[in-house]
């Protein structure tokens, strides 16, 4: 469905953001990306969607290697970025510009009853919270149907209550197209909850470090000795990731610092 | 004075609890408004006591009762509404001019790195020409007539529009033409759904300015000898010797200057419905 061949990535000041990935990523299937700040996601992301291109290697959804953006693949932002001057439907129907305008309508208010904001359609994005913007950002990008779903720690700023919530919206309207799903999130719980599969990435430069299989029955039990072993091995798997990669020069650095 | 003073307080308390919850001061906004209109009637009455018991000299300081009968009787003779008529015509005419040179060419510099690096320091330098500067170069390129008038006017009318426009292009923010990408918005897509809201606010604002900067050219421009307009009753009061003409004038200019302002507001504020910013009262 997705896959990611020797995805390489320079940017133009000489930042190695990532070296040779290789994933494959199966239809319906949810990833979730984890690793500390600066190893690569939001990059690995922006390149999946057609943001940027790649310095070596390539993206390919069903067959077809990804140059720009494509209608297969659909992200949310880790800002909702919603169009200020556009109604909250307008906003949801924005990618839908080329259908009927019944079948927008119809599309547009399932997928806000989907995210528990129906009748908010004739709001200003304004007069929303930073929660409900958020799910206006992932209905947006759910109308539109995209075979492959881009999340770039969308829930990162949101109070652990809302974020539960938010959860379960997204595996509602997950069950309706069963996209593929590529999740990035710094948190390790989220991870475990909604994803079939938890890359652990290493930064400098970004690779894959460790791959941690969670196909647990759904929905999740937080408290089932399955969820806490899988969240274990990846926190583990994290811990790890973030160690200096040669301890030694670390050990003969704090020397250094004593020796002062 | 002071029943002006008892007039409004009652209305104050009255409108009090008909605020919107939105606004920042709790201060109810009708009662602002009376208070904006009391404060140039207060000076006005200021003015006439001051003049009526001979503190000042009548005859070079007019009382507004004087300005007023002096303007009735303009107005009267049907010759008020022909300079107000020309001024507003030469506005207009400069200002729909300028705004729409102001705007492409603002757009062009805008969405172009190149084309803005070309053009930029040139307009900029032009920019600091005082307006009286073009009066003499106009004229013997254009005659004496209306058309250098409104080109005065017009160039007045640009700078603030292009400055806007081209700022206002500039600093789109590139994450909400990413979502416009992402959802593949052909250029002109890109144009019409994207940058053109996100750059309304800002042009807007400069058409404002560029409106008040053509309300100042135009007095500019009726200095080069005209025979109507309000730029032409100053230079009358002045030849003649009637001080009250010529604050008649000027006040009809604020008066002038205020209303075109507020209508352009009335008429660009249901575009502007969707802006988050504090203060949606403008
Ligand atoms: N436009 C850019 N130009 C140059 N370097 C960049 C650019 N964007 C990102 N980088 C660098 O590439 C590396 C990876 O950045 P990226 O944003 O992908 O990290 P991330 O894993 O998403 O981090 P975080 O968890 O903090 O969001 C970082 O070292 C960053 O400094
Ligand atoms: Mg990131």
């Amino acid at each position: 469905m997705l896959r990611l061949e020797r995805l390489s990535k320079t940017y133009a000041d000489g930042t190695q953001a990532l070296s040779a990935i290789n994933v494959e990523v199966g239809g319906g299937e949810i990833l979730a990306l984890v690793g500390g700040s600066g190893c690569g996601k939001t990059t690995l992301l922006r390149l999946i969607a057609g943001l940027d291109t790649a310095t070596e290697g390539r993206v390919i959804v069903s067959g077809e290697t990804i140059t720009s953006p494509h209608e297969a693949v659909g992200i949310v932002f880790q800002e909702p970025r919603l169009l200020p001057w556009l109604k909250v439907e307008d906003n949801v129907g924005f990618g839908l510009a080329g259908l009927p305008a019944a079948e927008r309508r119809e599309r547009v208010d399932h997928a806000l009853e989907r995210v528990g904001l129906a009748g908010y359609g004739k709001r200003w994005p304004r007069e929303l919270s930073g929660g409900q913007q958020q799910r206006i950002a992932i209905a947006r990008a759910f109308v539109a149907r995209p075979k492959v779903l881009l999340l770039d720690e969308p829930f990162s700023a949101l109070d652990a209550f809302t974020r539960a919530s938010l959860h379960e919206h997204l595996l509602l309207l997950w069950e309706e197209t069963r996209p593929t799903v590529v999740m990035v999130t710094h948190d390790v719980e989220e991870a475990v909850t909604l994803a079939d599969r938890i890359i652990v990435m290493r930064p400098k430069p970004g690779r894959v470090y460790e791959t941690v299989s969670a196909h647990l029955d759904r929905p999740r039990d937080k408290l089932s000795a399955g969820f806490e072993k899988t969240k274990r091995r990846v926190m583990n798997a994290l811990d790890r990731s973030l160690r200096p990669e040669t301890p030694r020069p670390s050990v003969a650095e704090v020397e250094a610092a004593a020796s002062y | 004075m002071g029943a002006g003073m008892t007039v409004t307080s009652p209305a104050t308390a009255e409108t009090g609890p008909a605020t919107s919850p939105s606004r920042v001061f709790l201060v109810p906004r009708r009662a602002l408004a009376v208070a904006g209109l009391l404060l140039p009637l207060l000076l006005a009455a200021l003015w006439e006591w001051v003049a009526a018991k001979n503190l000042i000299s009548v005859r070079l300081m007019p009382p507004p009762s004087r300005i007023w009968a002096t303007m009735s009787d303009l107005a009267a003779r049907g010759e008020l509404t022909i300079h107000v008529l020309a001024t507003l015509y030469r506005v207009f005419v400069g200002f729909a001019i300028g705004a729409l040179a102001g705007t492409l060419i603002g757009a062009v510099a805008g969405a172009s790195e190149a084309v803005r690096r070309i053009i930029d320091p040139t307009l900029q330098s032009l920019r600091s020409v005082p307006s009286i500067a073009w009066v003499p170069l106009f004229i013997l390129w254009l005659g004496i007539f209306e058309t250098s008038k409104i080109a005065l006017i017009a160039v007045g009318v640009f700078f603030p529009v292009y400055l806007g426009v081209a700022g206002a292009i500039e600093s789109i923010d590139r994450k909400l033409l990413e979502v416009g990408r992402v959802f593949r918005l052909s250029r002109p897509a890109l144009v019409r759904r994207v940058m053109l809201p996100a750059v309304l606010p800002a042009w807007i604002i400069s058409l404002r300015s560029g409106l008040g900067l053509g309300f100042m050219f135009v007095v500019a421009a009726e200095f080069m000898g005209a025979s109507e307009g309000l730029g032409y009753l100053l230079v009358d009061g002045q030849q003649m010797g009637k001080p009250d003409q010529i604050l008649g004038a000027i006040i009809a200019f604020a008066v002038l200057g205020k209303i075109c302002d507020w209508v352009l507001v009335l008429v660009t504020k249901p575009l502007l419905v969707w802006q988050d910013t504090a203060r949606r009262s403008l």
